[in-house]
């Protein structure tokens, strides 16, 4: 591969990871929020739905839960959108044979995403931060759900894409570019649901984690103590809820997925290196790609053909049976960052299933270890999140469309984009995230410092538009 | 259909340039007009909640682009590389010292966060300027459909001369709507400014005809052709009287309603005088990518056809919606008479 098309993948590869950190907990945080809203505004005690019944006052620290969540979301959310519009240009700029080649079909689902998600999303996100004093509660509560909805959309749109370049469906060749043949087919592709569904409910999953998280650090600090028990229920509860939707169904379905369409990734992701009838399912190992096998093992033997077929003795086609050149790039990557994610999720999920336990008995807010370990778990979700994704575009590897267009003939040709030009754009990237993260971080722990009730009103830049009003 | 999609694409652009460009102009006169901190944050609490709505038009534009002429994006992007980058770049700096500004209480840090917003403000309207300054002056596309314009080559007297242009437009726009708030010194000082500014813009504009027909005659032959194109620089010379006088008789929202409308002739004036041509090659080479070589396949086309109205009405909803709530009681109601309605809710 040469150099500048590595250095383009460099490039894409540290925007890419950057900016996901912020829509992972946006789009997680949009749900809780839109949550937090609803039962405040919809609550009353004499609901027959037993999540809505609150008392007045109740229904006053749902609000301000959510009016503490606004602040930490509008922070995350402006640094999500600047981090996020390198992206769009960089298909043009890093990426413009793959543009010319595919844009006929990927620019539809990526121009649905500004039209319909984006413009939602921002104006709506004004509204909300602007404040109860400035509009009706009924417009503040019907804000939060169009900010959920805006960027759960945005999620399905950009989910499309990377679905088609992962299956390619419902396209024409015109020569040497793709053209679409119908959007429907491109929005039905068998691969969307389930990535979709698996990749919101790992948003979801930070979500609920970070505000467990938060309840825990401020139990365990012994400060708003209301404000506290209501992040950590709400969290929990919704950590396990997602914790075992991102297992099943959404897990081993996506998983089927790629054991379907993609028999190279799957062989990378699983370490399986001779094809068998009946493979085994492997928990520890390290793949050795010189010598074709996996080294210091420890597996359930026949596990992964039942996993993904429901039959012990399905065949799974290994790497030795797949010319080298089919072969994602570095099938270690792939392996690992697929065990970190799988490993992970199962952690996670006993986490939250103890949380929950000792909630349910009524011990969760005093015990704790058990608060320790809901404060430090909200990294791991995040790190499962990319490690996911990254299992994702280097078992596609190395397609860029997957059976189409290698990624080595998608990049901007070397005569526009010379790899020293790529390289110092690059450094660059990495020079001003390395400052934006560390600002970011730093606001956050102000606003947590703050705490919950001696909080200005969100934001005022957004806030206080026309104070004269 | 690919011309239909190119008029989309123009009102996009359009549109982008007169919202986000009152509030880049505002950036860009921050450190002038705003000289103390109170003035300071009300100039960004002006545009705080409505600034990140008009940078999505940027990105829908884009978004269009590249749907409906992929070709033209892939060249466009790649070959003005180091410009892209830069806006890119700059679009962070700006994004986050307007968003962070108000977070930490600190005069150092609000100073910083205030030139950063500025600078990188007046640096976008520039480089926005140059870059469509260099569109119309053609770029080498190469037979293969790309080319390779290094920094110093997109900053050519043209691209410059367009790029200080832009500026100054987007400044007097700036102006105009900061002129349209109440009372105050930021108000009163934006008030001596937009006329001022404007009268730049005026001079500018006749000068540059000169130079755009020296580096593209089509740009002139293109509309005198087709007289009905005449229509668009016609409507930038009466916006701009609008401007003038309206802004002489202290009538401020007619004022800005004829500085976004100036906007909207230039544009539209640039965009006939292109067409056929998204991208065009430098005068005289073959190789200009025309709108109809650039399109993506007609499904993709008459598809996007489909849910783009339905998207650019909702949005429409939206933007009228939260204008109507940020502005309704911010803008002002002339001294003489009440025939600036605010828009009433």
């Amino acid at each position: 591969m040469s150099d500048h098309v590595l250095v383009d993948r460099l490039q894409f590869t540290l925007t890419v990871t950057f900016h996901y950190l912020f829509p992972i907990l946006t789009m997680g945080l949009a749900l809780f929020i839109a949550y937090l809203k609803t039962v405040s505004y919809l609550g009353s005690e004499d609901r027959r739905l037993a999540l809505l019944r609150k008392t007045p006052d109740e229904r006053e620290r749902y609000d301000s839960a959510a009016r503490f969540w606004a602040k930490i979301f509008a922070v995350n959310f402006a640094v999500g959108v600047v981090t996020g519009i390198p992206l769009e240009f960089q298909f043009g700029t890093n990426w413009a044979a793959f543009s010319k080649f595919a844009g006929g079909v990927i620019g539809q689902t990526l121009a649905m995403e500004g039209v319909f998600a984006f413009f939602a999303e921002s104006v709506f996100l004004g509204i909300f931060l602007a404040g109860r004093d400035r509009v009706s509660p009924r417009v503040h509560w019907i804000s939060s759900l169009f900010i959920f909805a805006g960027s759960w959309l945005s999620g399905l749109f950009i989910l499309a894409t990377n679905a088609w370049m992962q299956h390619p469906v419902a396209y024409d060749r015109a020569g040497d570019r793709l053209q679409l043949d119908s959007l429907w087919g491109m929005l039905t592709n068998p691969w969307l649901p389930w990535q979709y569904a698996h990749n919101m409910s790992g948003a979801a999953i930070t979500g609920a984690f970070v505000l467990a998280a938060m309840g825990a650090f401020f139990l365990l600090s012994d400060r708003h103590h209301e404000f506290a028990r209501i992040c950590v229920r709400v969290g929990v509860v919704g950590a396990l809820i997602f914790s075992a939707l991102q297992i099943f169904p959404t897990g081993d379905r996506q998983a089927h997925n790629v054991f379907q369409h993609q028999p190279a990734t799957f062989a990378a992701m699983e370490g399986i290196f001779p094809t068998e009838e009946g493979a085994p399912l492997v928990i520890i190992g390290n793949p050795n790609t010189e010598q074709r096998k996996l080294e210091s093992t420890v597996a359930l033997p026949d596990f992964l053909s039942f996993l993904t077929s429901r039959n012990w003795t399905e065949r799974v086609q290994g790497l030795n049976d797949i010319p080298t050149d089919r072969w994602p790039d570095s099938v270690p990557l792939v392996y690992y960052a697929y065990h970190i994610m799988v490993g992970l999720g199962t952690i996670l999920l006993a986490i939250a299933a103890l949380a929950v336990f000792l909630l349910w008995r009524g011990r969760l807010y005093t015990t704790r270890p058990m608060l320790w370990a809901l404060m430090l778990a909200f990294p791991f979700t995040y790190i499962a999140n990319i490690a996911g994704w990254a299992t994702a575009e280097t078992g596609r590897q190395p397609w860029l469309v997957y059976g189409l267009q290698r990624t080595a003939e998608g990049a901007s040709p070397a005569s526009s984009v010379p790899a020293g030009t790529g390289i110092f754009t690059l450094l660059g990237f990495a020079g001003l995230y390395l400052f934006v993260g560390i600002l970011y971080l730093m606001l956050l722990v102000r606003i947590v410092a703050r705490g919950p009730e001696d909080l200005e009103p969100p934001t005022t830049s957004t806030a206080v538009a026309a104070e004269a009003a | 259909m690919a011309t239909a999609w190119f008029c989309f694409l123009a009102v996009m652009v359009t549109v982008y340039v007169v919202l986000d460009g009152f509030d880049l102009g505002v950036g860009a006169l921050h450190l002038v007009l705003a000289r103390n901190d109170e003035e300071r944050v009300e100039a960004t609490e002006a545009i705080g909640p409505v600034w990140n709505g008009n940078e999505v038009w940027l990105l829908a534009s884009g978004g269009v682009l590249f749907m409906a002429f992929p070709a033209a994006y892939a060249a466009a992007f790649s070959g003005l590389y180091f410009g892209l980058i830069l806006v890119l770049w700059l679009l962070v700096g700006r994004g986050l010292a307007l968003e962070l500004r108000h977070q930490i209480d600190n005069p150092l840090w609000r100073s910083a966060c205030d030139a950063v917003f500025s600078l990188s403000s007046a640096a976008l309207a520039l480089v926005f300027g140059v870059a469509l300054g260099n569109v119309v002056r053609g770029v080498p596309l190469g037979p293969d459909g790309y080319f390779h314009l290094g920094l110093f080559e997109v900053l050519n007297w043209y691209g410059l001369l367009i790029g200080v242009f832009g500026l100054v437009v987007l400044c007097a726009h700036g102006a105009g709507f900061l002129a349209l708030r109440r009372d105050g010194e930021l108000v009163a000082r934006a008030r001596t400014w937009a006329p001022r500014l404007t009268w730049v813009a005026a001079a500018l504009f006749v000068a540059l005809i000169g130079p755009t027909a020296a580096v593209r005659e089509s740009m002139l032959t293109n509309l005198t052709d087709h007289p009905w194109r005449l229509v668009f620089p016609l409507l930038a010379v009466a916006a701009l009287v609008v401007t003038i006088t309206a802004q002489r008789r202290g009538r401020w929202g007619r004022a800005f309603a004829g500085s976004a409308l100036f906007i909207v002739g230039l544009l539209t004036t640039m965009a006939a005088g292109l067409y056929p041509f998204v991208l065009p090659a430098h005068e005289h080479r073959p190789f200009g990518l025309t709108a109809s070589a650039a399109a993506a396949g007609d499904d993709a086309l008459t598809t996007a056809l489909v849910w783009w109205p339905l998207g650019m009405a909702l949005a429409a909803v939206y933007f009228v919606f939260a204008y109507r709530m940020f502005f309704r009681t911010a803008t002002v109601r002339s001294t003489s008479a009440a025939i600036d309605q605010p828009p009433s809710a």
